[in-house]
């Protein structure tokens, strides 16, 4: 890992991938409150994922689209603007390690008969989900170019079928949200509340 | 025990708990929150709640609109002149997205709301049920904030987080939609609690000591500092505490139109209007200025003209509630966070006394010469026909500039905006971002209620007026007394005056033709008058102004009269075109 902080990866004008991470209400109708932030400036997600947290009551989105860093921080103050978005951070993909989980249905007689397509998974350090004797499912976790790349090495195998998931990232220099959450669940609204970019030059994680 | 006595001390025990059904409760919520007008039209999935309102009489006067929009617009119209939150209740399906035009308005406009729309029954969610229409959706994008109730034991927390969300931080508006069943349902009610913390969210940024003195140094080393203000200073009560700001440091101000009332027209650093219609200076020398603070505004397009050629010399200065807003369009050397009643008189504290003698000056020289080419002609023509800045004029020598002015889109809307004088805030409404046609005649109503001991005068244009007219209805059986002027150029003017300017006077459905709207106003048992000719135009007002009740006066301006001064779409303020 390099030394360098959040903003020195923050590119004004040029496009690359942001990957948003929301603390929300669990509420119905904030993934649409959200998507519609998105949809109004006719920018596409690339990726959503949205789960429980590791606080009760608390989701966790996960967002990539590919924008310039301006354009994404307006994004990341609209959405933190809704009422029921505790928080938003964004990163490039040097802030944050992500995966996403890809699942391969191949024909069972196919694997057991091409030493090629063995060589292949375990090259891919897939794992068997369900073995029967007319398929077999595998799962692979990595990044894009990688499952990619194994979807395109299995289709000469009569791959069958493949799915994968939305990226799911950490960020590197997070500390977590508990001790935010703890704040905002106070009624004073914290100092933490109104950190930016100008106020905290020395973090590596942006937060609004 | 037998059965059935079973049977009846459980309905005892429930009879003590029952309390309330969901449709007081809301009623209830709106007593506490201290609710009197409630502007709305009933339908089926409210009539509970209408059923419940029945017994409410004398305590929430519901005023019966003639379209939904009516009732949204004037609910606009009593929040902004009263600095209270405006109550629309409407039905299900057609009633609801007859609130959307309104709820937009209200959203760009920053306007505190909370809209009550009645709801199919729950189990019937999602089955395409008569008059169920997914309001929660449509609206979204247009509400600060939406919530269905489907339970009325949400009501009271449902309700007290709309009223807490909807005015405070930046104002907007709050859909609650609420499930017929829920409105039936009987359900315990304790005591109402109003909300004043939601922990996801925060109304006002902390503010940063640290921003507002770096811009307290700016400012004191500023030669050429131009202050820009906006409704912001209205919605944050912070009139006095601007004056104070602008009084010490002896910065000219000036105005976007929904700012334009919160300080007096005849202050001597009030230099007029920003933007597309703008004043000559305020345009001009934002283009000149070394430091420019603005406040509680937004830089829309409408204001900036074209932003890579918008102030580019000055170090920006932007004091907002809305972090958003910061850096949005106009990117900011400093930023201030905060409530500009909190953060102006921190600033103020900081700033050194002065007075920019000099610099005021240059605002007069434009100022006058603003005057022999535009304004003159338009407030003091001798021949010709009847212009719409003549009227402006003479009904501020006739209110002494004490009316609240209620506008419409167009040419009228601009020509009101920059002649008509204010003494107090909360005196000028109009729809500002949204540029609603239609808004005026119900705002106007709305405005009454919010100010009922002040006269109240509705601009308006031929087409406008044609979009909402129904609400003349409204004015006749509320007995609403409001001053009605219809700026007749029988045109779509401020479209014909664009055709007129960029497109070779290729004039395309702009023709508009109009009924006799003095007999149309007689209809609803309105009197009123049409004035064609100059010498009568006082008397006429004079008339208007001394009538008991509504009145609607009809001027037949100029056809093709253009509203000047004016930054053409795609220029930069600097180039902005006296004629
Ligand atoms: C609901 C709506 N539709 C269309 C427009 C576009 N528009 C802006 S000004 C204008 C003309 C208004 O004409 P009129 O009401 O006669 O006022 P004038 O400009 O002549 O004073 C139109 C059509 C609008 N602002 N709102």
């Amino acid at each position: 890992m390099t030394s360098l902080n959040h903003k020195d990866y923050i590119k004004e004008d040029v496009k690359q991938d942001y990957t948003f991470t929301v603390y929300t209400e669990n509420r119905i109708g904030i993934l649409s409150r959200i998507a519609i932030i998105f949809s109004k400036r006719k920018i596409n997600i690339e990726s959503l994922n949205t789960s429980p947290s590791e606080i009760d009551g608390i989701h966790r989105f996960n967002i990539v689209i590919q924008e310039t860093g301006d354009v994404v921080r307006k994004l990341a103050r609209q959405i933190e603007k809704q009422v029921e978005v505790l928080k938003v951070y964004f990163n490039t993909n040097h802030e944050i390690i992500w995966q996403e989980l890809a699942l391969y249905k191949v024909p069972t007689d196919i694997i057991a008969e091409q030493v090629e397509v063995e060589r292949l998974l375990r090259q891919y350090g897939a794992s068997a989900v369900v073995i029967r004797k007319d398929y077999t499912v595998f799962s692979v976790t990595g990044h894009r170019e990688e499952t990619d790349r194994l979807v395109t090495a299995l289709e000469p195998y009569n791959l069958i079928e493949f799915v994968r998931s939305a990226r799911v990232a950490i960020i590197k220099n997070s500390r977590g949200f508990h001790e935010k959450l703890k704040e905002f669940e106070a009624l004073e609204p914290s100092e933490e509340v109104v950190e930016n970019e100008f106020l905290n030059k020395g973090d590596n994680v942006f937060t609004m | 025990m037998l059965v059935k006595d079973v049977l009846q001390t459980k309905n005892k025990e429930t009879a003590d708990l029952i309390s309330c059904s969901g449709s007081e409760m809301i009623l209830k919520a709106l007593i506490e929150e201290g609710v009197e007008t409630v502007f709305g039209y009933p339908g089926g999935a409210i009539m509970p709640l209408y059923d419940a309102l029945y017994d409410y009489d004398g305590k929430i006067e519901h005023i019966l609109v003639r379209h939904e929009q009516g009732a949204i617009h004037a609910a606009q119209g009593f929040a902004r002149v009263s600095g209270k939150t405006g109550v629309v209740f409407a039905t299900s399906g057609p009633g609801a997205t007859n609130l959307v035009t309104g709820l937009a308005d209200a959203q760009i406009d920053s306007t505190p709301l909370v809209c009550i729309t009645g709801q199919v029954y729950a189990h019937l969610l999602g089955t395409d049920a008569f008059q169920e229409t997914d309001v929660i959706n449509i609206t979204a994008p247009v509400t600060k904030w939406n919530y269905q109730v489907t339970d009325a034991a949400e009501i009271p927390e449902a309700l007290a987080k709309a009223f807490y969300i909807a005015r405070s931080g930046r104002p907007g508006p709050v859909l609650i939609d609420i499930t017929k069943n829920a409105q039936l349902q009987l359900a315990e009610f304790e005591a109402y609690k109003k909300c004043s913390h939601i922990r996801s969210y925060r109304p006002a940024p902390k503010i940063r000591i640290g921003a507002i003195s770096e811009a307290a140094e700016v400012i004191n080393k500023a030669t050429k500092p131009f202050v820009l203000f906006g409704q912001g200073v209205i919605l944050g009560g912070a009139e006095q505490e601007f004056t104070a700001f602008i009084e010490k440091s002896g910065i000219p101000a000036a105005w976007t139109i929904l700012g334009e009332s919160a300080i007096p027209s005849a202050h001597p650093l009030n230099v007029g209007m920003l933007g597309m219609h703008g004043n000559y200076g305020p345009n001009v020398l934002t283009n000149e200025c070394d430091v420019l603070i603005a406040i509680g505004m937004r830089f829309d397009d409408r204001v900036t003209g074209r932003l890579d050629k918008y102030a580019k010399q000055a170090t920006i200065i932007h004091f907002d509630i809305d972090p958003s807003e910061i850096d949005k369009n106009v990117k900011a050397d400093i930023g201030v966070w905060g409530d500009c009643k909190e953060t102006l008189p921190l600033l103020t504290e900081l700033v050194k006394k002065h007075s920019h003698a000099e610099w005021l000056q240059r605002f007069s020289e434009l100022e006058r010469q603003e005057i022999e080419t535009v304004i003159h002609q338009e407030l003091n023509p001798e021949t010709g026909e009847l212009t719409m800045g003549e009227v402006i004029r003479t009904l501020n020598e006739l209110t002494n500039g004490d009316a609240v002015i209620v506008t419409d889109v167009g040419q009228h809307q601009m020509v009101a905006c920059r002649y008509a004088k204010f003494n107090s805030s909360r005196s000028n409404v109009t729809s500002g971002g949204l540029g609603t046609m239609g808004f005026c005649l119900p705002a106007a109503i709305g405005a009454k209620f919010g100010a009922p001991e002040r006269t109240v005068v509705g601009i308006v244009g031929d087409g406008g007026f044609q979009m909402t007219l129904q609400e003349l209805g409204t004015i006749m059986q509320s007995k609403v007394d409001i001053k009605i002027i219809i700026m007749n150029n029988r045109f779509l003017g401020m479209v014909r005056q664009w055709q007129q300017l960029f497109n070779d006077k290729r004039y395309s459905s702009v023709n508009i033709e109009s009924p006799d709207f003095v007999a149309l106003a007689k209809a609803y048992r309105i009197d009123g008058q049409c004035l064609e000719t100059r010498e009568n135009l006082r008397s006429a007002l004079q008339t208007m102004l001394e009538h008991e009740g509504s009145y609607l006066l009809e001027v037949m301006v100029g056809k093709e009269n253009n509203v000047f001064p004016m930054v053409p779409q795609g220029c930069s303020v600097s180039e902005i075109r006296l004629k």
